[in-house]
């Protein structure tokens, strides 16, 4: 049995308007021990698919399908056993731990409270334990007492990798952990997930919009786009070989360190990501496809296999048509390439 | 709303690009789209429209008043009734301790609470205004010594602060409107002031300095059309809180003598005992009016602020 | 005070600012007297004449009131006089009560220091309640209710609010009989001290401090009420509740501590408008503290009570500014630390 296995999920946002979908029926598995990246821009609906797993969605989203917990299904859990689940079954480590962290608070207290929710434990034995989880994570035990602002934003990404890992969870989901950090800092803490997940046995789901990231952090790549996934498989045939024209963008978004042609020359993905609201027809990427043919507006996609154990939702993978996608010269975009206007937090 | 030919939505996808206008042309075309855009989403909430509708009767009965009922009706020599007598088929609402009618006096009491509520915004919004974007442009000392001014008068407690000027200046409309704005004119300065200071950091500013702008082209040009969306929401509230202001200062007796607002009369009714003799007819009328005045710019203020502050949409 | 490492003195960058708060507050005071002094002085026209505005004063003792208030003297004098005499307490003599300022003021503290206090308390207690639990609950009936009573209450007068409360329950409507005195702080000839005598304050209190609660109520639900909803979009909120915090508990130990701290300073940001209820209710109630002092004097108009009352108000005000500065600073850890 998976540790983690989401399917059809459905989640839609109130509005004025009507139900705006932010994931439309979205099928994921992980095991345990395994890794599991998503990709994709912002407004993809990734963070909503993180934010799901814990039934942590805003009042007032309606979803539909199954998000199944070691077999437990979170979306129909009573809200007791929920909270229970919390923390002890999966925890979740957010972007920006400026504003995810209680400002007025010290961060040991913010984790012993992690700590005293789930466990009977002393004030001194909760103490202790905040003392290894932050030398865990490598900061040291001292800097209980510290207060959110007087830590570097490096320093309170660990705070709350150690507060994530408070009641030994079996699935950790980091999303974007590394997107407001400098690159020196963003390897820190990748390091400390992969040595972590090897020490502990944790599950790793690790959402951000840097494929690179994810192709040297993860087995597996799910590729997001509209609410639905697009691509999935191993995480090196992802990010080599990809069978499906977003990610292929996604990937040459990001100049490859040692190859000073990709680096003087980023290819951008023209266009902006669909508003929710107004998606457009059939395959919701042709917009901004290069090689979109006439039938992309009002084609049913769905992932067809793709080879190498990959799933791709292209037409072209239907028809067995990979070269297309892999010689297809990106739309220009003039001088600044908006995938990487959207990689700014 | 026709839209000009010329001019893209800027919804559109993909973008394209505008053919050659002047700047200027280019500029005002966005600003009327921007403005019909805000009503259109400004006609969306409903306490906005009646907020609207009740400040668009209060001020045609404000204007509109002399036509139907004359001006003799307030002359108390004039009057007809027995004092203090209560609601009847000649007098709808009553008469006052001199026998005039209520209702002639609350309708034209809206004319005088709304004429210094309107004149007090003006010049408090004028100065605060000025102050704020003067303070937030030039920066360092002019804003320092503006600020120090600014907190002293945020600091000072309004109504006592009113009591001795009005009792100095004595007692007339203007002087009136011009101690209420003369008191309030720092919130605005402060609103003012921090997009003044927003704006002139960003980095376009920078580049017309570069390019020769002098202050004046910046602050008209800039940071002007930046901050008077700002100031216009800002403006109705600060309206209401006037007219509280004039009614207070009325019923404590600093208001002009010689004209009738419905804090005089609250401060008439008072003073002629009916609350004692129970003459609630005298008394509800002015109370209720400035109650749907200010609920109503209140409420239009807000709408404002939502049209204009999507985060605030849904408050 | 603080030491460094070293044996020289240095100050924490958040004593420094509030040593820069104590000195604004001294310069707000200093600028009160100026202000005081000159209104009523070096105002166009003769500073005499205008007192004698309202009444028939013959021309020798327009005179003598000139000379009473120094007015022959030059300026600098006159100033260094005023601020001599300021400071010691001599706030000059009431011209209605022939007697010092300072001391008609004294005996009129304790009333509105009573009034006022009882009132803040209760209005500050209800309305935070009140505002916490309709941010919360948005968009429910009580949110809708308490939303609407709170902006009825803060659109109309207070003092509107206080005479119709009067006529209804003081003096009573139609048959109904009034169940409180209509006026005053207490029965004639009733000793304070005594049970009885206590009793009869707390009913003549009773309808004055209903009103002011009722009116302060309000501003206090909409402050905290949007201070509540701006924090409740925070996302260290997010992570209490994935931690497995009840929803209930996310809200008392995270939400609203923090959303108090801008509460609070908004609160004592509007200091001024819990001095304006007091003096136009007081008159109303004839409660007899500064408030109706401030009326009194103003009908008259008696200058030099008007400025010795001016002065305690801002005074408090302002001091009352600095207390929340400190109060805020100890609260806020982004603050302290500076």
């Amino acid at each position: 049995m998976a540790l983690l296995e989401v399917r059809e999920l459905t989640v839609s946002y109130p509005s004025r308007a009507g139900a705006v979908p932010a994931v439309r029926g979205v099928d994921l598995t992980l095991d345990a021990g395994g890794t599991l990246g998503l990709a994709g821009e912002s407004g993809c609906g990734k963070s909503t698919m993180a934010a799901a797993v814990l039934r942590l969605l805003p009042q007032g989203t309606r979803t539909s399908g199954s998000v199944l917990l070691e077999g437990e299904d979170v979306l129909t859990m009573r809200p007791g056993r929920l909270r229970a689940v919390r923390w002890t079954e999966a925890a979740i480590v957010f972007q920006g731990a400026m504003h995810a962290l209680n400002p007025v608070r010290r961060v040991g207290d913010q984790i012993a409270e992690a700590i005293r929710l789930h466990d009977k434990v002393t004030d001194r034995q909760a103490a202790t334990r905040v003392g290894e989880l932050l030398e865990q994570v490598g900061l040291p035990a001292r800097r209980a007492p510290s207060y959110p602002h007087e830590l570097s934003g490096g320093q309170r990404q660990r705070v709350m990798i150690a507060m994530a890992l408070a009641c030994s969870p079996r699935l950790l989901i980091a999303d974007e952990p590394t997107t407001a950090l400098d690159v020196m800092v963003q390897a820190q803490v990748l390091t400390l997930l992969e040595e972590l997940r090897r020490e502990l046995g944790l599950a790793l789901l690790l959402i951000t919009h840097d494929l690179s990231v994810l192709a040297a952090n993860c087995e597996r790549i799910a590729v997001m786009y509209a609410g639905r996934i697009v691509e999935q498989g191993p995480a090196a045939r992802v990010f080599e070989a990809p069978a499906h024209p977003y990610t292929k963008a996604l990937a040459e978004a990001f100049p490859t360190i040692g190859d000073r042609a990709s680096r003087r020359n980023p290819h951008g993905l023209g266009g902006d990501p669909p508003d929710p609201r107004e998606l457009p027809g059939g395959c919701e990427f042709h917009p901004r496809c290069a090689v979109s043919i006439a039938a992309c507006p009002t084609l049913d996609v769905e992932l067809w296999p793709a080879g190498d154990g990959r799933r791709a939702a292209c037409v072209h993978v239907r028809d067995g048509n990979l070269d297309l996608v892999r010689q297809a010269t990106p739309v220009p975009v003039g001088e600044d390439a908006p995938a990487q206007r959207e990689m700014a937090p | 709303m026709t839209q000009p030919t010329v001019e893209q939505p800027v919804e559109a996808l993909p973008p394209s690009l505008p053919p050659q206008l002047s700047p200027r042309a280019i500029a005002r075309a966005r600003r009327r789209q921007a403005a019909g855009r805000a009503w259109r989403e400004y006609r969306r909430s409903w306490e906005g429209m009646i907020g609207l509708g009740i400040l668009v009767v209060f001020v045609a009965v404000a204007v509109f008043v002399p036509l139907f009922i004359p001006a003799s009706e307030l002359d108390v020599t004039k009057a007809t009734g027995t004092p203090f007598s209560p609601p009847s088929a000649e007098f709808p609402l009553g008469t006052d301790e001199s026998g005039r009618s209520v209702l002639a006096l609350t309708l034209w009491g809206a004319r005088v609470s709304l004429l210094v509520g309107f004149l007090a915004t003006v010049i408090s919004v004028g100065i605060g205004s000025v102050v704020g974007i003067v303070a937030g442009h030039f920066g360092r000392w002019t804003d320092s010594a503006l600020m120090r001014v600014t907190d002293w008068f945020l600091v000072i407690p309004f109504l006592p602060l009113a009591i001795v000027l009005a009792t100095v200046l004595g007692p007339s409309l203007a002087n009136i409107a011009f101690v209420i704005g003369i008191t309030s004119w720092p919130g605005t300065a402060r609103i003012v002031r921090a997009q003044a200071l927003a704006v002139t950091s960003r980095p376009y500013i920078e580049r017309a300095r570069a390019l020769g702008a002098g202050d004046w082209h910046l602050i008209s040009r800039h940071i002007l059309p930046n901050v008077v969306p700002l100031i216009f929401a800002n403006t109705v509230l600060i309206v209401a809180v006037a007219i509280l202001s004039e009614t207070t200062l009325a019923f404590l007796g600093l208001g002009d003598p010689l004209r009738v607002s419905w804090g005089s009369m609250l401060d008439a009714a008072f003073t002629h005992g009916a609350a004692s003799i129970g003459a609630w007819w005298y008394l509800v009328p002015p109370g209720v009016c400035i109650l749907l005045v200010v609920l109503a710019f209140t409420m239009v203020g807000q709408a404002l602020e939502a049209v204009l502050n999507p985060r605030l949409r849904g408050r | 005070m603080a030491t460094a490492a070293s044996r020289s003195f240095t100050l924490t960058i958040g004593q420094r600012r509030l040593g820069a708060k104590l000195i604004g507050a001294v310069l707000s005071l200093a600028f009160v007297l100026v202000f005081n002094f000159f209104l009523f002085r070096v105002l166009p026209g003769d500073p005499a004449k205008n007192l004698t505005r309202n009444r028939l004063v013959p021309a020798e003792q327009v005179q003598v009131l000139r000379e009473s208030f120094g007015l022959d003297k030059p300026l600098p004098q006159q100033f260094a006089t005023y601020v001599r005499d300021t400071l010691s307490g001599d706030l000059g003599i009431s011209y209605k009560f022939r007697r010092p300022v300072s001391e008609v003021i004294a005996e009129r503290i304790w009333p509105t220091v009573l009034l006022l206090g009882l009132s803040t308390l209760l209005s500050t207690a209800i309305g935070l309640w009140v505002g916490i639990r309709g941010a919360w609950q948005r968009g429910s009936v009580f949110d809708r209710l308490s939303l609407g009573a709170s902006l009825a209450l803060y659109a109309m007068p207070e003092f509107w609010l206080g005479i119709l409360l009067l006529i209804a329950f003081g003096v009573g409507v139609g048959s109904f009989p009034g169940m409180f005195p209509t006026g005053g702080m207490s029965s004639p000839d009733t000793d304070m001290t005594s049970w009885a005598g206590v009793v009869d304050v707390a009913r003549h209190l009773f309808l004055p401090c209903l009103t002011l609660t009722l009116a302060y109520i309000a501003e206090y639900a909409l402050v905290m009420r949007s201070s509540l909803l701006d924090e409740l979009g925070e996302e260290y909120l997010t992570t209490a509740r994935a931690k497995g915090l009840r929803d209930a508990l996310v809200l008392r130990r995270h939400a609203v501590p923090n959303a108090l701290l801008p509460t609070t300073t908004l609160i004592f940001l509007n200091l001024g408008f819990v001095v304006s209820g007091a003096i136009t209710i007081e008159t109303v109630y004839s409660w007899p503290g500064l408030g109706l002092l401030s009326y009194e004097a103003l009908r008259t108009p008696d200058y030099p009570l008007l400025e010795g009352v001016f002065l305690l108000f801002s005074a408090a005000v302002i001091l009352a500014n600095v207390l929340a500065d400190l109060l805020y600073a100890y609260l806020d850890p982004r603050v302290r630390a500076g």
